[in-house]
Parts: C-alpha cells; structure tokens; sequence
C-alpha cells in the first residue's frame, strides 16, 4: 500500500520527464536512431528556443486565469521587421537596433497590457485585435518584402556558438565538455549544500536514495548533452539566451513574492484583491512581459533564419500556448510551473523534429500536435477533478 | 384533522464537521400557508434544500412523506415534476432574457419547428396576469424592478403547476408595499387551494400570512405555533427564535477598554456597485476603543458587510463620502493595501468567494496578506515562511495534515481559522470579523472567541459583524443594531436583551412601513 502510493506520487510528479523520454526513444527508434545525433540534438534546441522563451511569457497571461495571448506571433514578426529594416537601412549599430526593437515590443506589450489590466477588456479580445493590427503592421514595416539580415554583429549575438581558441580547433569543441562538467558539479553541489541546510534547520527533506537519483540522472543528462554538442560545433549563443531567461523566470515564478501574485490572481482575484495585492498590476505585467519576450523571439527568429518576412512568427503562439498546457498549466489558471512549459515546450519540439525526420507529411503533424495538447488538457482537468473529489 | 400535504420525519443532515439538521420534522397541511422561522443557520434553508432535492436522497436520513406517499428526490427536477417548487432569495432569472423566456427556460412550448414563440408569450402573459403583472412578456427581466422580478418568479411557478410553493425569504429585497402584494397575493393563492411554505425574518409578515408557524432552532424543531386567527404577537415567535440556555458558551475574559479609540468612522454614505442611485449604507456614524469588542448586528441585507467592506479600502460599493479616523488622525483608504498598512484586516464571511484560493496550500493562503513580512528584496525567505504558517496551525490549533495541504480540502471550521491565520499574520491593529462563525461547530466556534479576547488584550480592538445574537451578547462590550442601511440603534452589551435588539430591528421596519403608507 505505502509503496503503491509512493510509486504514484513518482509518476504523478515526475510524468512530463517520463513522457519527455518515451516520446524520445520512441521517435529514436522509429527513426533507426537519428534523432540523437549529435546534429540533431543541437538543432532541436535551436529550432525551439522560440517556443521555450515565448512559453515562459504565456504561462504567467495562463496562470492569471488561463488567459492567453494571441498576439504574440504578430509581434515577433512586427518586431524582427523593425530590427531587419533599421539595419538594412541606417546605420546605427546592431547593439542600438536591438534595444530599439525591444522597446518597441515593450510599448506594444504596454498597449495591450493596459487595456486588460486598467480597462479589463478581455485579453482573448484585446489580443486577437492586436494579432491582426501586429501582424499587419510587420507588414506595412517590411513593405511586403522579404528582408535578409547580413550584419554579422548582429548575428553572431544569436547564432554563433562558443569556440575557445587553441582548445576548440579540432573536431571536438571540448569547451562545452568543460562547460558540461562545470554546469554538473556546480548542480551536485548547490543540492548537497541546500540539502544539509534544509537538515540542519530541522525541516523535512527528500529521502537519500530519490535525492541520488536526482542528481545522477540529471547531471549525467547535462554531460551527455554537452558531449553531444561538442561532438557538433560547440554550445550555441542561443542555448545561452534560453538558459538566462529560463532561470530568470523560474527565479521569478518560483521564489518573489511578485511572482507569488500571478498564482493569487489565477487562484481567487476578488480574495487576492482583498488581500491587499495591486491585480490590475499583475495583468498589466503579464501582457507588457510576454510582448518583451515575444519582441525577444522576433531578433532570435530574425537572426536564425536569416531573414524576416510578413509570415514570420505564424502561429508561435499557438506553440507557446500549447508548450504551456502540455507542460501542466492548468486552464483554468492559477497553477503550472516554468520548468513544466520549458519541458512542454521540448517534448512538442521532439515530436515535431521526430516527425520531419520519420518523414510524416506535414498535414498529419497537425493532426498529432493537436491530440497531443488535447489530451494534455484533458489529463489536467481528470487529475484535478480526481484531487476536488477526494475533499 | 385536516389533511397532511407534506409531512418530513426526523431529518437528519451533516455535512464535513457541522450537523446542520438533527432529527428535524415538519409537517404541513393542505391548503395552508406555513412559517418557517428560525435564526440564520437555523437550517431552514437546508431544510428546504433536502426537500427540493437539491441535496439527494441518501445525503440525509429520514422520511419525506408527500401527499402520503414516500419521495426519493435526486434533482431538483424530481421535486418540481411533483409540483413542489422553491424560489430562492436570489432570483434565479436570466437578466437578458425576456419574462416570457424565463419563464419557460428548460420547459420550453415547442413548435413543430423549434419554438413556438406565439404560444410562449400568450401562456407567458395568462400567468403573468393572474399574479398581477400587466407588462408584455417580451419585456427584458432587467427592465422590471426586483418586486416585479419576484412576482415573476411566482409566476413561473404556477407555470409548473405548483401544488406546494416554498418562498425563501421572499420579501428581503422588497419595499412595504411590494411585500404587502406579494402576501396578499399569495393569500389568494390560498383561498383557490395552494399550499406554501414561507420563510422569513419579518415577523410581522409571517404573523399576518401564517397559519401555523414552525420554529428552527440550530437544526433542531423547537415547536410550532397555531396562528389560526393570526392573533399571534411577535414576542413570542422571538422567544422561540432565541430562547436558548446560555451557560459557559463564551469564554471568560478580564479586559479594561481603554478610553482611547482606534478607529472612528463618520457619516459614511456607499451606493450600490451597480445601481447608483440604491444607497447601501446612509449617514453611518460608529467609533471601536482600543481592547473594545464592538458588535454589529442586523438581518441579512441590513448593509453591515457592505460597510464594512467599504470601510476596508472601498472594496465595495461607489460613491462612497464620509471620514475614517484612525487613532485620532484622518486618513484615506481607497484600496485594500492602504486599509491593511493602516492596521485594518477584514476577515470575511464569504471565506470561498472572497477569502481563500481553495486550490492553494495552508502555508501560501497565510501569508497571502502581508507577504513581505517573510520576504527580503521582493524575495519568498520559504523557511521562514514555513516556520510562521506553521506556528500559526499550531496557536490556532488547525486540524490538518500539514500546512502544504491545500486549503479546499479542509472542513469549513478549519478553513476559518486558516482564513484567520491569514488575517492575524498581517498585523492588524483593528479586526473586522464578518460571521466569523459561521457554519462551523461549537468547539472551533469557542476557539475562535478564545482569539479575539486574544487580540484586546493585546490592545487591538475587535469589531464582530454577526447574525447569532446570543455571540454578540456574549462576546461584544457594544453592539450598533443596523436595518436597511442605518444605524436604529446603540447598547450596552451587558444590558441588552436579545427580544429588544429584535424589536428594535422591527420597530424600524414598522416605522418605515407607516412612512410608505
């Protein structure tokens, strides 16, 4: 009985890795193996580092109420227009071009997050009229046109990966071992040390044998990875962004009190209003933020592709929204974590690269992404319903 | 012996921590107008709730005998297909719907194709017309007053062909006139051979429509009245209503109220958050000493919530003029955040709704007020959080089975203290209590008064909103007695009577009948 319980409360927590893994191995292995190579392993995360930043903004607009945005898709393309036009057509530096584009994305997000936080205009509405103005607007920006980026400068901040000189020279970058090993034994460490804190403070902690486990299985995760992009061309710039704004919105999520709020609003509004707490502020932040962030993923897009043009960012949203439900989040808002929609975020980017290397037509991807966050959701909602009925 | 319609035998009805009907019986003749009458929480609301099948059979134990014969309601639906029909204190009519819709909303007059809209509006109209209604039934329901929304109601249910018609609390919303036509409508009903079951805290009102009168008292059948010749006086229905024992229900405490006061409010005036010309509150003048208990009671609808919540950072209400004082000094609080810096905590009655998020743990829900009391630059410190939360369920003795269960899965008696955990851990100089005590058990109820002397004598003070009177005597060093809006009324606890705090309530309310007249 004890163990049954234990063994459920394993699969309970840890059910996005474990389905991470199966729909890993299993695309490895209807695909004879290709998945992880090493070039492959690199360009999934470069293929999705979009829909990893854009989730991290969706899921604070999910957790106030399971609100989404809509508009983020239309802002990437209005934003990497501005970013593409400026440097074809002026001569400032890339530097003053990307903060020139960010601004820009934080004054859209400003816009939409005072009409749904200070006039309580739907955010389904508010963004669905911005989805059109955006994406319209990237267009008038572009003229139509497909611009290709050029300047270096500006690419090498998104898409050029690290190389040591002398150490990085042969096959092997062996840089991002060293980072690889680094990363895991500063991992070890911190958990150890917060650890025995936490024991020496008296509070309960993980049994030894899970917190083993843990370590193990996530540092040996870390090393392969690196390994595997040393095997490659080194670590990515890119994976760099996607780690400072991954830990920068766990932190926040997970440890402010600010972020504390997000889950108050989505939990009971009119009791987190009476608590004292500013709710009109959260909104508002919630949609200025996930503008910044969709601006952010429209210099990414820009620089990976190369160029921009009036479709760029089509239905990012969706995936964004999607990463967010498959990841936890609960509909209905009020609960999902960063590293969920990050995990959610990297399991619809396995299936997706899965399916172009298995070499399924496109139309039935659709199909498979979409039962995919349909039964997410419905997985949600049934467990939930299964925690109500027992109280 | 006239004939039974309805007779319920020993209801008994729990639910998690709370018996809220023990051994009830009601019997209810044909063709009578019948009274239900008890205090709030009284249980006649759930009572009627086991009739009407709203809670199913099985979720309590005894008979329910209708017209002789055994009923085993599941549904609302059940209960209504034997023509009993019960039309709750809120309407339940869709604002944006006609009349004639509403009234036939799941029961709908179909055509050969879809709805016959010809033969809904005509029906409509020939019950509309028959409870005195003369608007078309096309009319929008928002566009009717309450009083007429009410008739509506009724309305709909003789389309039901109701054969015993139960009314709760029918005439809270309306003015004396209104009230006056709905009884004596349903007067009429009666004479053409309609049973109904009215519940009411108007006393004059059931006095003068009741033919018998059934008092409930915590759950219990206490008696009932015969008022055949509607001769009865109000005192003794009162007497019935309050007169319980009242040994060691309040713990002892030995506090001086010190003569400075902390909190005065002055000619406080709040209209309705919707309705702007309806005024909630008028010209509310009231002041709480530093280790005072000051109690507010009232019936439902008298606007002490709503006072109350305006008075914590406008959180309800609009067009709200008047001055708060705090420790002699003015100050404005137009937001929940100003209210709490300012060392008010209002603890509501609604601890769903508006005080606790259900889905989230005890720890996170206590800390909810004053987060950064365990936070460092914006930062959760979750140890200290932890310690805190934790010593909270320890002090106020929360039965759980740690403090990262969440917060839903607890009893109502334990999710107020958790709601008063929440509210102490912000440091309030002044507590607002709102039905603290509601729906939750004698021991819990105890503890929670253990609390409050708790506070004075730390200096605080302590103001009780509360529909239980024997708390308010027990508990309160002054109670302000509120109706409709206004303070009618101040008293010395010590002196105060419960059958003169009720009468006060209901001279008010006669007065104000006369002035209509």
């Amino acid at each position: 009985m004890m163990e049954n319980s234990r063994v459920k409360d394993f699969f309970h927590k840890y059910t996005m890795i474990l389905v991470m893994i199966v729909v890993f191995v299993l695309f490895d292995i209807l695909t004879g193996g290709r998945m992880h190579f090493a070039q492959n392993l690199s360009n999934l995360l470069l293929q999705n580092a979009y829909v990893v930043i854009l989730a991290c903004g969706m899921l604070l607009c999910i957790l106030t109420g399971g609100n989404i945005d809509l508009s983020v898709g239309s802002i990437v393309c209005v934003v990497g227009a501005i970013a593409a036009k400026l440097m074809e057509s002026s001569s400032l530096s890339p530097i003053v071009i990307i903060f020139i584009s960010l601004a820009a994305a934080i004054l859209i997000g400003v816009f939409q997050g005072y009409l749904i936080g200070y006039s309580r205009i739907p955010p389904f509405i508010t963004t669905l009229a911005g989805m059109f103005v955006f994406r319209g607007l990237g267009r008038v920006v572009l003229d139509s046109r497909t611009i290709s980026i050029k300047n270096e400068t500006f690419l090498n901040i998104f898409t050029s990966y690290i190389t040591v000189p002398g150490l990085d020279n042969g096959m092997v970058k062996y840089s991002a071992i060293i980072v690889g090993i680094l990363a895991s034994v500063a991992f070890v460490a911190t958990t150890v040390i917060q650890r025995s804190k936490k024991a020496a403070k008296g509070y309960k902690v993980a049994s030894i044998q899970s917190t083993i486990v843990k370590i193990v299985v996530i540092s040996l995760a870390v090393i392969v990875y690196c390994w595997k992009l040393a095997n490659y061309k080194g670590i990515p710039v890119m994976l760099l962004w996607v780690i400072a704004v991954v830990a920068i919105y766990a932190y926040m999520t997970g440890k402010t009190a600010f972020g504390r709020y997000f889950y108050a609003v989505g939990g009971n509004e009119k009791a987190t209003k009476l608590s004292g707490i500013d709710t009109n502020k959260i909104f508002f932040f919630a949609y200025t933020n996930v503008a910044f962030l969709a601006g952010l993923c429209g210099l990414l897009a820009a620089a990976r592709v190369g160029s921009i043009n009036g479709d760029s960012g089509t239905q990012y949203e969706m995936d964004a929204i999607g990463s967010c439900f498959i990841g936890g989040a609960s509909a209905y808002g009020g609960s999902g974590t960063i590293s969920g929609a990050v995990i959610g975020a990297i399991v619809m980017g396995i299936i997706n690269q899965g399916m172009s290397i298995y070499g399924l037509n496109s139309n039935w991807q659709y199909v498979i992404k979409g039962v995919v966050i349909l039964i997410a959701v419905i997985f949600d909602i049934k467990s939930n319903h299964k925690n109500m009925a027992k109280a | 012996m006239a004939e039974k319609i309805l007779i319920m035998k020993d209801i008994t009805k729990e639910f998690p921590g709370v018996k809220a009907l023990d051994r009830v019986n009601l019997e209810v003749e044909t063709g009578e107008i019948h009274a239900l009458v008890g205090e709030n929480g009284a249980g006649k609301s759930t009572l009627m709730n086991v009739l009407s099948g709203i809670y199913p059979y099985g979720s309590y134990t005894g008979d329910i005998l209708y017209n002789g014969e055994e009923c085993k309601f599941n549904s609302l639906r059940d209960s209504e297909n034997k023509g009993i029909v019960i039309i709750h204190q809120e309407l339940a009519l869709i604002q944006l719907l006609s009349i004639g819709e509403n009234m036939f909303l799941g029961n709908e007059r179909k055509g050969k194709l879809g709805i016959d809209w010809d033969e809904t509006f005509s029906e409509a109209e020939k019950y509309m017309r028959s409870v005195g209604l003369k608007e078309p039934a096309t009319t929008l329901v928002k566009d009717i007053g309450t009083g007429k929304q009410q008739l509506v109601e009724i309305a709909k249910a003789l389309a039901k062909n109701v054969k015993l018609l139960i009314l709760d609390e029918p005439t809270s919303s309306l003015n004396e006139e209104s009230a006056r036509m709905l009884l004596d409508l349903l007067l009429n009903f009666k004479k053409q051979g309609m049973t109904s079951i009215i519940i009411s805290h108007k006393l004059n009102e059931v006095a003068y429509v009741a033919d018998r009168i059934t008092v409930i008292r915590d759950g219990s059948t206490i008696e009932t009245i015969d008022n055949k010749n509607h001769s009865i006086d109000e005192g003794r229905i009162i007497k019935g209503m309050v007169g319980r024992e009242m040994t060691d229900r309040f713990p002892k405490r030995q506090v001086k109220v010190s003569d400075e006061v902390s909190l005065e409010v002055k000619n406080w005036n709040v209209y309705h958050p919707l309705f702007e010309e309806k005024i909630v509150d008028e010209d509310i003048s009231f002041y709480v000493k530093k280790g005072e208990i000051v109690g507010f009671a009232g019936l439902q609808g008298a606007g002490r919530t709503e006072l109350a919540m305006s008075v914590f950072g406008h959180s309800y209400g609009q067009k709200i003029t008047g001055t708060v004082k705090i420790h002699g000094s003015e100050v404005q609080l137009t937001t929940p955040k100003e209210a709490i810096r300012a060392g008010l905590a209002y603890v509501t009655e609604d601890r769903k709704g508006n005080g606790l998020i259900l889905q989230k743990t005890i720890r996170e829900n206590t800390t909810m007020s004053k987060l950064e009391k365990v936070c460092r630059h914006g930062i959760v410190n979750t140890d200290e959080e932890v310690k805190l939360a934790e010593e909270y369920t320890v002090k106020m003795k929360t039965k759980c089975s740690g403090i990262e269960q969440n917060v839903g899965n607890l009893s109502g008696g334990n999710q107020q203290k958790v709601l008063l955990s929440k509210w102490l851990f912000a440091d309030p100089q002044i507590l607002i209590l709102d039905e603290p005590t509601r729906g939750i058990d004698v021991g819990a109820k105890y503890e929670i008064y253990g609390i409050m002397n708790q506070m004075i004598s730390e200096g605080k003070s302590v103001i009780m909103i509360s529909s239980e009177m024997p708390e308010l005597l027990g508990m309160c060093d002054r109670i302000y007695i509120m109706n409709e809006g206004k303070i009618v009324g101040e008293v010395n606890a010590k002196e105060a009577t419960q059958e003169g705090i009720m009468e006060k309530i209901l001279i008010s309310d006669n007065k104000k009948g006369r002035e209509n007249v």
